[in-house]
This record gives C-alpha cells, sequence and structure tokens, in this order.
C-alpha cells in the first residue's frame, strides 16, 4: 500500500494542534473558568502538535524504507544481465 | 471539525489508486500491518454504543462496567487471536460466513449471511438515529442553522444525510482500506477528544480518591458484592456474569462477528492477524478510563451544577430533579419526565457524556470533543457498512445470484452494495425514529440469533466430528432456545412483553441483564448440546476436506517473526497478566 497512514494522521493532528494552542494562548482568561482554570485549549494543542510531529517523522521513515525495499525487490527479480 | 471531514475524504480519493480487484476493495489487499489492523479492530466496535453507552453504565453502575472490558473483551479477544485466527486467515475464507460453507454446508452460511447482513443494516441505521438524534438534542447546529434562515427541524434529516455522504464517499472510493484508515484515525480522534476530560473530570472531583468518598463503594468496586446478585450495581451473581458476559457474549461477538474479524482478515501476514486482536486488547484494556470515568464522574458532581446555558437540563427542574449532570429522562411524546414503579425519576443516563464534555470544554476543545463524538458514530456505521458489502457480495450475491462473473464485476457489485446498504440504513434510521417498539425488537431477535453461534465455531474448529447439518439444526435449536428462555422469563420491575415473559413467567431475574445473561447461556448449552448429538448420528464428514479448517487436521502455524516480544503467544500472556491486575486493583 503506497499510503502510509501515519501521514495523515500526523498531518490532522499537526493542524488541529496548531490551531488550538494558537487560539489557546490569545483567547480570554475568562474562557476557562469552566476547565477549572487552566489554559486546557493551549496545553492540549501543544501535546496534540507533539503527537503529529512523531507521527509525521515515523510515517516518512516508514515510507522511504518501503519505497527503498521496494526499489530493492525490483533490482532482484530483474534477470541478470550479460 | 471541517478539517477532520477533509481528511476524511482525502483518504478515499488517495486510496482510490491502489482500488483494482475486488480483493483490494473487500480485504484491503490483505496487505496491511498489525498495529493498523489492531487498532481498527477496537474502533470498528468503537461506535455510538461503545462511548455513549459505557459512559452511560458507568453513571448507572459505576466502575463494575469495566467488566465488559475485563471479564469480556479482553479474554475473547486473546481467544479469537490465538486459537481462531489460524482458521480464519489460513482457510483463505474471504468473510466468516464463507468458513461456515468450507467447514460446514451451504445452509449454515446462507442463514449467517443473511442474518448477519440484516443485522449489519439495522446497527448502522441505529447508530445513524442516535447520532441525529444526539446532535438534536445539543443544539449543536442550532445557531448556523438559525443564520442560514432554515427550521431547526431539517437538523435531524442534515445530519442523518451528511452523515450518510461522508461514510458513503469514503467507502465508495477506498473500500476496506479506507474504512480501515479512517477507523485508526477515527481512534486518535476519539483518546484526543477524551482524554482531558477524564483529566478535568478527576482534578475537580479530587482524583480516585475523591470520587471513591463521595460514591462510595458500591460505585467504585467491580467484583465485592458479586457474589449475590442482590449485593451489586448490576444485579449479576458473579456465574452468570463470568458465563453470560465472558464466555458466552463476549466470545460470541468478539470471534465470530465478521465485522471485528474482518480487520484482522486484512492484514498481511498469519502472524499480523494473530496479533491483531491481541494489539487491540492493550488499548481495549485501559478503556474504561476513558469512557468509564466520565459516566462516574458526571454522577459524583453536585447537581445543578450546570453553569453553562447550553447544557441539557430537565426541563421544569424546579419540579423534579436529576443527579450530578444527568438530567431526568423526558417522555419523547408528552415532555414529561419519567417515573419508575417506586415513583422515582428514570435518568438519561445516555446524556452523561455529552454534558460532561459541555459542562468542562471550553470553546475550541469542545469543537475537538464533539469531532471525537461524531467519529465514533461514524466509526460504528462505516464499519457495518464495509461488512455488509462484503458478505452481500461474497456470501449472497456471488454464490446465489450470480456466479462466475468476472473480478470486476464484483467490484462493482461491491460498490453498489455500499450505495444500496447506506440506502437502506437510512431507511433503518427513519424506522427507528417512527417506531420505536419494532427497533427493539429486532434487535431481541438479533440477540437470539447470535447467542449461539459461538457454540457452533467451537465445535467446527477443534471437533472434527461435527457435521453441517448439525451445526445447522444446533443455530436454530439455539435460537429458539434463547426465544423460548426470553419468553419464560421476567425480570424484577418489569411487566411482560418486549422485556421478556410473554409466554409465562416461570422465574424472575433481579435484574435485566441478569436475563439477558441467562438467555445467552441457554441458548449456547442449547446449541452446543444438539450440535453435538445430531452430529453423532449424522454422516462425519471427509478429513481431506477439513484440513486448514479444523484443529487437529491443520498443521501449527509458523512464527514468521524472530523478535520474541512480536510472538502472539507471549502478547498473548502479557496481556491476561495485565487484565488480571486491572481486576485485582479495582475489586
Amino acid at each position: 500500500m503506497g499510503l502510509d497512514i501515519r501521514v495523515p494522521i500526523g498531518m490532522l493532528f499537526s493542524v488541529l494542534g496548531i490551531l488550538l494552542t494558537i487560539f489557546g494562548w490569545l483567547s480570554n482568561r475568562s474562557l476557562y473558568a469552566r476547565s477549572l482554570g487552566i489554559d486546557i485549549n493551549f496545553i492540549w494543542g501543544l501535546a496534540l502538535v507533539a503527537f503529529g510531529v512523531i507521527m509525521l517523522m515515523l510515517g516518512r521513515r516508514g515510507m522511504a524504507r518501503a519505497h527503498s525495499a521496494k526499489q530493492a525487490a525490483a533490482k532482484a527479480s530483474r534477470p541478470p544481465e550479460i | 471539525m471541517g478539517i477532520y471531514f477533509v481528511f476524511v475524504l482525502g483518504i478515499g480519493f488517495a486510496l482510490k489508486r491502489y482500488m483494482h480487484t475486488s480483493t483490494d476493495f473487500f480485504l484491503a489487499g490483505r496487505s496491511l500491518p498489525a498495529w493498523v489492523c489492531g487498532l481498527a479492530f477496537l474502533s470498528a466496535n468503537l461506535g455510538a454504543q461503545e462511548v455513549i453507552g459505557m459512559g452511560a453504565s458507568g453513571a448507572k453502575y459505576g466502575i463494575a462496567t469495566s467488566h465488559f472490558y475485563w471479564i469480556g473483551a479482553i479474554p475473547a479477544m486473546v481467544f479469537v487471536g490465538i486459537f481462531m485466527m489460524p482458521f480464519y486467515y489460513g482457510s483463505r475464507a474471504r468473510s466468516v460466513p464463507e468458513y461456515l460453507r468450507l467447514r460446514f454446508d451451504e445452509k449454515t452460511r446462507a442463514f449467517n449471511a443473511v442474518t448477519f447482513a440484516t443485522m449489519t443494516i439495522f446497527s448502522s441505521g441505529i447508530s445513524m438515529y442516535a447520532m441525529a438524534e444526539l446532535m438534536q438534542t445539543l443544539h449543536i447546529f442550532d445557531v448556523p442553522f438559525a443564520k442560514l434562515g432554515i427550521d431547526k427541524a431539517w437538523i435531524f434529516h442534515f445530519n442523518i444525510f451528511a452523515s450518510a455522504i461522508v461514510v458513503l464517499a469514503y467507502i465508495y472510493l477506498g473500500g476496506l482500506t479506507s474504512a480501515i484508515y479512517n477507523e485508526v484515525l477515527q481512534f486518535f480522534l476519539i483518546v484526543a477528544g477524551f482524554l482531558p476530560l477524564v483529566w478535568l473530570g478527576l482534578k475537580s472531583v479530587g482524583g480516585w480518591d475523591g470520587l471513591k468518598a463521595k460514591l462510595g463503594p458500591g460505585y467504585t468496586h467491580s467484583w465485592v458484592g458479586m457474589s449475590n446478585a442482590h449485593t451489586n450495581r448490576l444485579g449479576v451473581e458473579w456465574f452468570g456474569l463470568v458465563m453470560g458476559l465472558g464466555f458466552v457474549l463476549s466470545f460470541g461477538y468478539w470471534c465470530t462477528d465478521f465485522l471485528v474479524v474482518q480487520r484482522a482478515m486484512a492484514a498481511d501476514s498469519m502472524t499480523s492477524a494473530r496479533r491483531t486482536p491481541l494489539i487491540a486488547a492493550v488499548p481495549k484494556m485501559l478503556f474504561p478510563f476513558l469512557v468509564i470515568l466520565p459516566g462516574l464522574i458526571a454522577v459524583a458532581l453536585p447537581t445543578q451544577l450546570a453553569t453553562r446555558p447550553g447544557i441539557v437540563q430537565t426541563a421544569g427542574a424546579h419540579t423534579v430533579q436529576g443527579k450530578g449532570l444527568i438530567p431526568v429522562k423526558l417522555n419523547p411524546d408528552t415532555g414529561k419526565p419519567e417515573f419508575d414503579k417506586n415513583g422515582k425519576p428514570e435518568l438519561n443516563y445516555d446524556l452523561a457524556v455529552p454534558n460532561m464534555l459541555l459542562h468542562y470544554y471550553p470553546t475550541g476543545l469542545l469543537g475537538l470533543g464533539l469531532t471525537a463524538l461524531l467519529a465514533s458514530f461514524m466509526s460504528g456505521m462505516a464499519g457495518n457498512v464495509t461488512a455488509f458489502n462484503t458478505v452481500w457480495t461474497y456470501d449472497i450475491y456471488q454464490p446465489y445470484i450470480r456466479p462466475n462473473a468476472s473480478d470486476q464485476h464484483y467490484l462493482l457489485i461491491g460498490r453498489m452494495a455500499t450505495i444500496f446498504g447506506i440506502l437502506l440504513s437510512i431507511a433503518a434510521a427513519y424506522a427507528a425514529s417512527r417506531f420505536n417498539n419494532i427497533m427493539d425488537m429486532l434487535q431481541l431477535v438479533f440477540a437470539f440469533v447470535n447467542a449461539p453461534l459461538f457454540a457452533t465455531f467451537l465445535l467446527g474448529m477443534f471437533w472434527k466430528r461435527t457435521t453441517g447439518h448439525a451445526a445447522f439444526t444446533g443455530l436454530i435449536a439455539g435460537t429458539l432456545g434463547a426465544a423460548v428462555h426470553h419468553g419464560l422469563t421476567l425480570s424484577v420491575n418489569a411487566s411482560a412483553g418486549i422485556k421478556g415473559g410473554w409466554i409465562a413467567v416461570v422465574h424472575r431475574y433481579p435484574s435485566q441483564m441478569a436475563q439477558n445473561f441467562w438467555t445467552a447461556i441457554f441458548a449456547w448449552t442449547t446449541c452446543f448440546v444438539v450440535t453435538i448429538l445430531v452430529s453423532l448420528v449424522t454422516r462425519a464428514p471427509d478429513e481431506e476436506k477439513l484440513v486448514g479448517l479444523v484443529h487437529s487436521l491443520t498443521p501449527r502455524p509458523k512464527e514468521t517473526v524472530a523478535r520474541w516480544y512480536q510472538r502472539p503467544a507471549v502478547l498473548a500472556v502479557a496481556v491476561l497478566t495485565a487484565t488480571v491486575i486491572l481486576n485485582i486493583i479495582f475489586r
């Protein structure tokens, strides 16, 4: 399969995380009365970005590995040159 | 929320390029790594029933709800991975009904295929209906709809069709791979959406100790009081719990339901297929903390703490109060609170989790939380639809309607079945909104059909003498056994009718849950005994035909991974040990 699922997961969570972090950073503190005074948007946004980036890195590594494995397989299956 | 939908559809389009044959479409080309299948295995079951239902049970029964995980799901998942997957994956059957044909005969398969296909349609319809209704109750789309000048009554229809179109699009384009990829995505979203809720909730009630102090031991112990049905909140004694839930119902679901087994069949090798349920068992083990705890916290909070206008409260709260964040159930027709036989108001536990989200989440994170909720509904729906299109195409269309067509033709039929299946689900969703009683009855019938299934598989896989005729008669007898038991018993506070006792009331169970568990035990035992008896009087099957399908005639699967920690058996032992420890901690 050509698409490593970790790449879209990483992208989605990075985007969501960045949006949440920025929103949490800029938003008014009074918004957080309900969440026990914790700026949960900011904190959780950062956590999501971290998760997203790790997934992206793993996914790219996985795709690169799959790619090189495919090339190696293609090389091996080619008839020997005379 | 919008971003999520863009990604969901994007995956469908990206995968369309790879869908060339029906195997690609229905079995994901048997090429997915174990962890992806494992998370999808978990997520396919993580529908609305799981997130909303387990939160609701947490609020109603307390931490004892974890029995559904630590006694129910985990042992069954380990069993399917270690003992059953070699036959499912190794036989090269493409679906669970097809395995039944290889092992037994056509009629057993047809019976299973038809009941299963019908069931998936209704489950996905009910999931759709529940989502639309919840969105309406929470008033999420009220503001955008008001801005556009559309009447509120359309919100329900909008939800049904929007979810149908999204699920249709990504399955139509990418088949099972797309469904699986989306399920993995949904898994992470659900965790990301609910984890802060548990954290904030626990913090506000003073941690686990605070929760214990507020709710008392009945809520926070899962085994204390299990020796007698009257001394625990579930109203079940330990034997009914372990046999009914732990053995019959859970093994029946996790080991024979094609909806989940299909995810493991998509794995890239036998070892991966066997590891799929074991990998899924690890997060499954921890899920009670994610889905049951919010329910517990919701009851522990002071009543009428609701600070936010959006939160769903009991209408006319001056006269009848709910408990914690949970409002009183209102009669859908009259709009008045409902009471049980003792005059106590009935609580609408299903709102425990949504109200927790609305209570704790600020704008921003609330979007993520609601998206997670939506994701849980859609993953349940998509799981049913992919299972339906496979069973329909391979087990109904190909053998009985048009055999020997080209693979391209079956691929096309699979896509058509996806559309068809979703249209039927929509119809089922509307039926559910109109005729609640009919839906309850159908679910009851499916429960009867499902209860004995595991006996058939167990005998089929581990006793080579089991014959096709026996399997078929056993299944029918088990189904009837369940129906008769249900017709003869009733739970304490219920009146005869849909809840049982429609033949005569011979025995009363302390709770409806106990009645359900015992119905399953009766069905299983009937099926088991009848199958053995009929097997002994019918002609034994040819042993040559059973190689790869029965335990004693199949060479043991070879381990293909060298690393010890990747071996299924090692994983299984680790998972079981951890489960035992969890049971001891929360006894």
